[in-house]
């Protein structure tokens, strides 16, 4: 099971749960039966095949009863498809819970029937469906996760005169509260004290070499793309004005 | 030696000059020292004019001047020089000027991280400055050690002391609630906390409900038409709370002050020109010796007219030091000497007017 059939499952109704391949458009129009023994009724992305699973509601089901039902569509699918030319792709650590949200951009893939503030039937239109662009809000806090990693390690640099190399216990912030007056969104610039077209990182290592008194770094140096991270994220939604003084 | 004749004339003249300076309720407070006088003419030769002389001595008529140095950040000499050229450029400033200042205000910060050696060697230094220096502690000085060694050298951190006829205070704004026995931190983690402007772990600033109390009984000796001059390491009022540009208790210490006629505050802290006026009381910032803040996102008072952001290629531009006029009537100008700049003046029309007149010319590179 890949992570992105995971994100493949999808509530489309109370009781009902569709597993949809990002490329199948099927399960559009798939019409499930009612659960008949209190279970959860699932179909494959075939958009014919459906079984119920009992025991299970849709509201209460764990990671792991989701995973049954998933393996028991893939058996299902398999046994139907005999000379799909598939490959198993190796379990990667620990399985995702079932993802909650719907919302996310090419994910839904039937036109959804919700409750609207007046209790009338609200009917959401289809999305565009594509590999790269079915991704979760869940996909998206693990990405911002990983980002804001990085910018709290530059963070941590732009802080620390000694992970900075200042051999005059001077750091960043003392002059740069938040990354103030850094202005990031203006670079690249003519830099009139240098006499040259300067970036951000070109100010940065000046800053290095001069006010702190600290080796420059090298364009790859781990500490410097986080620097960048921690001085571009400080700016978010100011927009860019290359060449401003 | 003079003969007795001439000393008496010259103390008559003396008198005469200054009756003749005087308003109307310093000359009531005159009299009534003069029936003192004649009350105690027993004591005295009928003929002196001490005792005038010393009621006279309270409000003064011309106008005075004292000289401040803040925020230098000093770490000790082995460790960075930067900072200490700094401070003696500005002892130099202080030094050179003519007429010297009735006094110099240091306005907290001396040290970097509160180090023992840092404050000592701000002590030294600063005894090369002529002019009386009086002391104001800031956070770098204090939250290593909580204060002990600065009080040691300098003394209390809460004072006040009259000078021709004005009532000058002294408060430590910058006492933090505890934020560090909860986390365990060493005295040393304590001190680089609170030495991160942007670090959001520490408390907001204040006086405190001890330090209020305080005020509150220092003031209240003092007649609200004394004219009074405050001063705070950080801004008594609330500029912008994530850099402690700010006193979280500013509304219980303005209402300390709000009797009063003439209100002037001078704090350090932020490194930049900073004008604000509540009502009575005029807020003027102080240069630092060791560099320049940039203004905060938001909050910016609206008198103030922003100092050209520094150049960064200058260790010296945007930085400086400064005096404050006094004038008789309890108002003051504010001169921001900025190096390799031309001063700045803030006067007391441009807040009485709220900004109508007298405007500080206008800055041609704001903060970013």
């Amino acid at each position: 099971m890949t992570r992105a059939m995971w994100h493949a499952i999808r509530w489309t109704a109370p009781g009902a749960v569709v597993l949809a391949l990002a490329t199948d458009v099927a399960s559009q129009t798939h019409e499930l039966p009612a659960p008949q023994q209190g279970g959860v009724v699932v179909g494959l992305c075939d958009g014919e095949t459906a079984l119920e699973v009992p025991g299970v509601t849709a509201e209460q089901m764990t990671g792991e009863q989701a995973k049954r039902v998933a393996d028991r569509l893939m058996a299902e699918w398999r046994r139907k498809n005999p000379d799909a030319n598939w490959q198993d792709a190796v379990a990667q650590g620990r399985p995702p819970n079932v993802p909650q949200d719907t919302g996310a951009p090419g994910a839904v893939q039937a036109p959804k029937v919700v409750e609207g503030e007046a209790g009338a039937p609200v009917v959401r239109p289809p999305v565009q469906q594509g590999t790269y662009s079915n991704y979760t809000k869940r996909d998206e806090l693990i990405w911002a996760e990983e980002t804001k990693k990085f910018v709290v390690e530059g963070d941590a640099v732009f802080h620390d005169a000694k992970k900075l190399g200042s051999t005059i216990a001077m750091s960043c912030d003392m002059c740069h509260p938040n990354a103030a007056n850094t202005h990031p969104e203006t670079y690249p610039k003519y830099q009139v004290q240098l006499q040259r077209v300067a970036l951000l990182r070109d100010m940065v290592n000046w800053c290095l070499e001069n006010p702190l008194k600290a080796p420059a770094m090298a364009d790859d140096d781990p500490r410097l793309r986080a620097i960048e991270a921690y001085i571009m994220a400080q700016r978010k939604g100011v927009p860019m004005e290359y060449g401003k003084h | 030696m003079k003969s007795v004749e001439t000393k008496y004339m010259e103390a008559r003249e003396g008198l005469l000059r200054s009756l003749h300076n005087m308003d109307r309720r310093t000359f009531f407070k005159v009299s009534a020292a003069a029936a003192g006088a004649a009350l105690a003419k027993g004591l005295l030769p009928p003929h002196t004019f001490q005792l005038v002389r010393v009621a006279q001595a309270a409000p003064a008529r011309a106008p005075f001047s004292f000289a401040y140095i803040s925020d230098s950040h000093l770490y000790e000499k082995k460790v960075n020089e930067r900072f200490i050229r700094a401070i003696l450029r500005a002892i130099d400033d202080v030094n050179a000027l003519d007429p010297q200042p009735d006094f110099v205000l240091f306005g907290g910060d001396l040290a970097q991280l509160g180090q023992a050696a840092e404050l000592e060697l701000g002590a030294q230094l600063l005894k090369e400055v002529k002019a009386p220096v009086r002391m104001m502690v800031g956070e770098h000085d204090w939250f290593l050690d909580m204060g002990e060694k600065w009080r040691a050298l300098f003394g209390p951190d809460f004072y006040s002391f009259d000078h021709k006829g004005v009532h000058f205070v002294v408060v430590n704004s910058i006492n933090e609630k505890d934020f560090w026995t909860a986390r365990k931190m060493t005295p040393m983690e304590r001190m680089n906390t609170v030495a991160g402007l942007d670090n959001p772990i520490q408390s907001r600033f204040e006086v405190g409900e001890a330090g209020r109390a305080w005020l509150k009984a220092d003031l209240a000796k003092v007649s609200h038409d004394t004219p009074l001059v405050v001063f705070s390491h950080s801004p008594l009022y609330k500029y912008y709370e994530n850099w402690n540009f700010w006193t979280a208790d500013a509304d219980e210490v303005q209402a300390l002050l709000k009797p009063f006629d003439h209100v002037t505050v001078i704090h350090g802290h932020t490194h930049q020109l900073l004008t604000h006026r509540i009502d009575n009381i005029h807020f003027h910032g102080m240069l630092s010796t060791a560099w320049p803040w940039p203004y905060a996102p938001e909050g910016l008072p609206p008198l103030t007219v922003q100092m050209n952001r520094a150049d960064p290629f200058s260790q010296h531009d945007g930085c400086g030091d400064g005096r404050v006029v006094v004038h008789p009537e309890g108002v003051v100008d504010k001169i921001y000497s900025l190096w390799e700049r031309n001063p700045v003046t803030v006067k007391h029309t441009y807040l009485a007017s709220g900004g109508q007149k007298d405007r500080p010319a206008a800055t041609t590179l704001p903060t970013y």
